[in-house]
């Protein structure tokens, strides 16, 4: 195993993520754990998929759901893909500061999707959609509250990855942290794509 | 740059140890433990059916106990004694000196022991789980089983579910980065190839029924709708998700024994494994069908016609990768020269063992005649075939092989050979018969029978060999301490006809595992280098210094708050007569609390950077003098 | 002598291997089963030959191939066989086919529904804890604990539980199906070839007393049949003797329990002295060829109403020990045990 490097910042590589043999593991390790999650989410698309008409005495789907403020906070959530994927290009390049930045920009895009779908759960609730009113609005807050929980978890994940790379500067054990984290923040992306559609856009049509 | 660390002793170095020999060696002895407890169970059960209407034990406490039997074998017994294996021979046979994650290899050792304790205090707390190890709804449900027994099966499932997981994520990262040079995927030998593959099974098994926990802890505990009709959920929902879980899961079960019973008879016939690569191949079908068939289990739910022909024929498919299996292995013997140790009775005793629960399999694919055998004692007798017959026969063959690499002592091979038979005979008594039962018309899970229905003989003969296959575990329990007696005095090969990259380094293995990391130049890596007339595999690397990960305590202690936030769920409506309790739980703070301590040295861990240590050249040399 | 002990042996093994023919799903007594059973033997050949061809080539290989004393030479190393390695592929598949094709047309054949058919009794049975409901629908019936049938006609059954998952199963005359909650009803059919008893039970876990939820079929004649609906249709025997112990038994038992043909809580009691067992548990007589003695169903009644859980642990009819007096307790017995079908009375040895 070789040691982790700490003096080659004059040649950083052109993939600093994969340059030591931790970061190998990492990336592939998270690769890895990407194809469970996915697995999970999958289980919990069935799960919602098999209940989804199943709205008891509570109000539907139809009813329940406002395309305008969903399809704002999936504009949010893709806009942070992106500004992601500049932060990962700025990583590639170095530029630390501009790293920081497009960092600083996806969690605060994070922080408006977990607010505006708080918010969303509050009207729901106030509407007689809660958790225990039928199996649609268990399978459906389970669904949209793990995503969420994801978020949230990533938003804090990132903001920790921020201080340290401040303190430590980008090197070859900070930047494969950067770098999962970022798939990471894609992958809950696509499953909010997959929720978009399938919790939502389906909702309102059928 | 060397880091000082502290190296610790005592209890310390193995709470705080990330090296991958140390995390098998504590898998063995949490799966012993927990092994040891299912056994206890199975024999409760064996005598309460000693005869019928018998009243050993009553109709509550014998669903306690096939349910505890049934989930502390899977997921507590059988899984940490194949991880324990993997855990300690993997990386020494693709000639790695670690594993890809040696944090999380210990963090998921811990959450796995903790889960495993929290679900067997249930024994202690006075409320233990009795919906079977299925938990099927409704009987799961609330409404059926009221006391935190079910919540202690889908707590502590769930804990030492995210184990495995963790356990399978890092088997996939190491054998995918950590190969020694030479060492390509077609090289490999088979029990890493079924550790691979099991690996994988487990990556995408384990997360649905992590989900399907989490479903059924949110309706017990929180009012959820996933399984409660009245209000629209459906209880079939969730056989499909255990089932999608569960049948891999069999899978996850027996492949590495697959691999050991490979390695094995290879070694034992001194002749190389017969259709390698279809051997390969056969693994990576299985694993792939594995996940196509669960539906099979559900035959008499009442899919419908099209379903259940579908998942006949598709369960049927298995036995072909299967077959391919078994008779590779009789023609890697088949001109061989076949040394019966008791690692290789093991191995070979598996063979038909194993084909019987085979065939067994088959007839229960075909749908409309497991319309009779569905539920019965023929399907009891069917899985503990490939279970017992299968995988703790493979296992025993597995400990037996590798006992000297962990320990550095060989085991008594007579006592050995007597245990093996014990076990053997006391299994076919145990198990063959009860084929009978269940064809006979008795059905399973049943805590009595009456008397007259020609079944008293059949269980009387099926307890007796039970009582067999426990004194059999006893004495091999007696043959561990024996040999824990014995000088270590072992060389690399001791079985001498050692084939792969682990039985070129001394035994016990040091804690760099190779002084310099080999050059693979073949399949059978080192049997290739012996013919050849080499003493030793040759070097893909000068000596130099060896970088080595630190000990962390924090694996442990962040099981230890997922142990604190399981209880703190669980109790949160209870009321305890106390009104501090009832506060602390009550309000979630215990949870809370748990969570805590794990997300918070979650966090210690990210900002920490863990330097680790070295091992250098000079050290190494004097090491090598004193082996 | 001695040499013929072993045979003797396997021949007793084989012989006990059929099992009761009220019982066994290996001597079967109606087409359901019988094709069950033909497929298992199909089957059963099949895995016996992959089975000696193993143990064969195992046996051989090791002792033929087993290291001797000093035996020190490295055996040739060999990589595989093609042609070895295919017809292991493909004989296993052939033999599979044959297996399958079986399989498929029997899946279809037992999923037929026969509910529409005129000729055949459309029975809906409810699986409670743990005891079995059985309604006559087309005949406005409800029984529990005995499923009465007509010999050689189709029963299209309807398959629910009213609380857990039970399964059904009379392992002679048909192979289980499961009874699940609303949303998962399921239909399957049986039929008994000759007349006679045959034992049931559940087959999924289902609580405490799973092992103890049994039930049987008794298959009688075409014309006992009509005679039984026609009794089971008519007014329900009045109670005779003391009023007050008239009173109690409605107040007691016929809260819960119905006497006519009203759906209640707990099984129906009509006809209750011409039941094969009490709590479907007790049996009144161990085979059809033995007479069910009124004596033997008091004693068992005595012991259900007095000390249900110590029967049948788990269950929910409360114990009437204290709350009965002796005399209501006679009374309510004797009501019940002497209520005898006629219809049945042949059948039944009475």
């Amino acid at each position: 195993m070789s040691a982790p490097a700490h003096h080659v910042d004059d040649q950083w590589p052109h993939e600093p993520e994969k340059a030591t043999l931790e970061g190998r593991n990492k990336v592939i390790g998270f690769w890895l754990f990407l194809g469970g999650e996915a697995v999970l989410f999958g289980t919990l698309f069935a799960t919602f998929l098999a209940l989804r008409n199943q709205i008891g005495d509570g109000p539907s789907a139809a009813e329940l759901f406002k395309l305008p403020m969903i399809a704002t906070v999936t504009a949010i959530l893709l806009v942070s893909s992106l500004t992601s994927v500049f932060a990962i290009q700025a990583m590639h390049r170095k530029e630390v500061k501009a790293m920081l930045n497009w960092l600083i920009v996806t969690v605060i895009l994070g922080f408006c999707f977990l607010g505006m779908e708080i918010y969303e759960f509050v009207e729901y609730v106030h509407e007689g959609h809660t958790f225990t009113t039928s199996a649609f609005s268990s399978s459906f807050y389970t669904l949209v509250g793990f995503h969420g929980a994801h978020v949230a978890f990533g938003v804090a994940w990132i903001s920790i990855l921020i201080a340290q790379v401040r303190k430590k500067g980008l090197n070859l054990v900070t930047a494969p942290k950067v770098y999962v984290s970022a798939i990471y923040w894609h992958f809950i992306d696509v499953v909010w794509v997959f929720i978009f559609t399938v919790v939502y856009l389906m909702g309102k049509v059928g | 740059m060397a880091h000082t660390v502290k190296r610790h002793r005592g209890i310390m170095d193995w709470l705080t140890t990330v090296d991958h020999k140390k995390i098998g060696i504590l898998y063995l002895l949490a799966g012993a433990l927990f092994f040891g407890i299912g056994g206890i169970e199975a024999i409760l059960i064996r005598i309460q059916l000693i005869k019928p209407m018998n009243d050993f034990v009553d109709a509550q406490t014998f669903n306690e106990l096939i349910t505890m039997h049934g989930t502390t074998m899977i997921f507590l017994g059988a899984m940490p004694i194949i991880l324990a294996l993997m855990n300690v021979i993997v990386p020494l046979q693709i000639g790695a000196r670690d594993v890809a994650f040696p944090f999380l290899n210990a963090l998921g050792f811990w959450t796995f022991f903790f889960g495993g304790i929290l679900l067997n205090l249930s024994w202690l707390i006075g409320s233990v789980p009795d919906a079977g190890w299925t938990s099927y709804l409704p009987l799961a449900s609330v409404d059926y089983s009221n006391s935190h027994g079910v919540d202690f099966y889908t707590i502590g499932l769930q804990i030492s579910g995210l184990g495995t997981l963790i356990g399978g994520i890092n088997f996939l990262a190491t054998i995918i980065n950590m190969r020694a040079p030479g060492m390509s995927f077609m090289r490999m030998p088979m029990f890493t190839w079924a550790s691979f593959i099991t690996s994988a099974l487990i990556l995408f098994a384990f997360p649905a029924v992590t989900v399907g926990l989490i479903l059924l802890m949110f309706d017990r505990l929180f009012g959820g709708n996933f399984f409660y009709v009245p209000n629209g959920g459906n209880v079939v929902l969730w056989q499909h998700i255990f089932w999608i879980f569960g049948h891999p899961e069999v899978y996850i079960l027996i492949l590495p024994a697959f691999g050991i019973i490979s390695d094995v008879v290879s070694t034992f016939s001194r002749k190389r494994l017969f259709g390698y690569s279809s051997m390969v191949f056969a693994t990576v079908l299985i694993g792939f069908l594995g996940f196509m068939v669960w539906a099979h289990h559900m035959f008499a739910v009442g899919l419908g016609p099209v379903a259940n022909a579908l998942f006949s024929i598709a369960t049927m498919l298995i036995a072909v990768p299967t077959g391919i299996k078994i008779f590779n292995w009789l023609f890697t013997m088949w001109g061989g020269s076949i040394q019966f140790t008791a690692a290789n009775m093991y191995a070979i005793s598996f063979i038909p063992t194993f084909v019987m629960g085979g065939v067994t399999g088959v007839m229960l694919a075909s749908a409309p005649a497991d319309f009779q055998f569905h539920d019965t004692y023929f399907v009891v007798a069917h899985f503990h075939y490939t279970i017992v017959g299968g995988l703790v026969l493979g296992l025993f063959a597995g400990l037996h092989y590798w006992w000297p690499k962990m320990f550095g002592r060989m085991l008594n091979e007579p006592l050995g050979k007597v245990t093996f038979w014990l076990f053997w005979i006391g299994f076919q008594l145990t198990f063959f018969i009860q084929h009978f039962l269940g064809l006979l018309g008795m059905q399973r899970r049943v805590f009595t029978y009456l008397p007259n229905q020609g079944f008293d003989k059949m269980n009387l003969v099926s307890t007796i060999g039970a009582i067999m296959m426990g004194v059999g575990v006893i004495l091999f329990l007696v043959n561990v301490v024996i040999t824990s007696t014995k000088p270590k005095n072992l060389g690399n090969d001791p079985w001498g006809d050692g084939r792969t990259l682990e039985w070129t380094i001394p035994s016990p293995v040091p804690e760099y595992n190779f002084k310099q990391t080999p050059l693979v130049r073949g399949y059978d890596a080192w049997w290739k280098e012996k013919m050849e007339g080499n003493t030793e595999m040759p070097a893909a690397e000068p000596v130099g210094s060896i970088h080595m990960p630190s000990p962390s305590i924090l694996p442990f202690m962040m099981s230890v708050g997922l142990f604190v936030a399981g209880f703190g769920f669980m109790f949160a409506k209870d009321d305890f007569g106390n009104t501090a309790l009832n506060f602390l739980f009550g309000n979630h703070l215990i949870a809370a609390f748990g969570l805590l301590i794990t997300f918070g040295c979650m966090f210690l861990r990210s900002v920490k950077d863990d330097h680790g240590y070295h091992i250098e050249p000079e050290e190494l040399e004097q090491k090598g003098v004193k082996a | 002598m001695k040499r013929l002990l072993p045979l003797f042996a396997g021949l007793v093994l084989l012989l006990s291997a059929c099992g009761r023919s009220d019982l066994s799903t290996l001597n079967p007594q109606g087409p359901v089963a019988d094709k069950q059973f033909d497929l298992m033997l199909l089957a059963i050949t099949i895995m016996t030959i992959v089975v000696v061809a193993v143990f064969g080539i195992a046996i051989y290989v090791v002792i033929r191939y087993r290291r001797r004393p000093g035996q020190e030479e490295i055996p040739k190393q060999i990589e595989g066989n093609h042609k070895l390695e295919v017809i292991w592929t493909v004989i296993p598949i052939l033999l599979l086919i044959i297996l399958a094709v079986p399989t498929v047309k029997y899946v279809f054949a037992f999923a037929e529904d026969y509910s529409g058919d005129p000729d055949a009794v459309n029975v809906k049975v409810t699986g409670h804890q743990f005891w079995w409901e059985f309604e006559y629908t087309d005949l406005g019936i409800n029984t529990a604990h005995d499923l009465v049938i007509p010999k050689g006609k189709k029963i299209a059954i309807e398959l629910r539980t009213a609380d857990v998952l039970h399964s059904f199963w009379v392992p002679a005359i048909a192979g289980k199906m499961d009874t699940n909650p609303q949303g998962n009803v399921n239909k399957m059919f049986i039929e008994a070839y000759e007349a006679g008893l045959y034992r049931g039970k559940c087959a999924e876990f289902c609580g405490q007393s799973h092992a103890l939820m049994e039930f049987k079929v008794k298959s009688v004649s075409e014309e006992t049949f009509k005679a039984w609906v026609a009794e089971m249709k008519a007014e329900p025997k009045a109670f005779e003797g003391d009023l007050k112990v008239a009173e109690s038994f409605k107040q007691n038992c016929l809260t819960c329990h119905a006497i006519d043909n009203a759906p209640a809580l707990g099984p129906n009691l009509k006809g209750f002295g011409s039941r094969e067992a009490v709590a479907g548990i007790m049996l009144n007589r161990e085979t059809a060829d033995e007479p069910i003695e009124q004596a033997v169903v008091e004693e068992h009644l005595r012991q259900w109403i007095t000390e249900p859980q110590k029967v049948k642990p788990g269950n929910t009819m409360p114990a009437f020990k204290e709350q009965l007096s002796e005399e209501e307790l006679d009374g309510i017995v004797k009501y019940l045990a002497e209520y005898k079908l006629e219809s049945l009375k042949e059948f039944n040895k009475q």
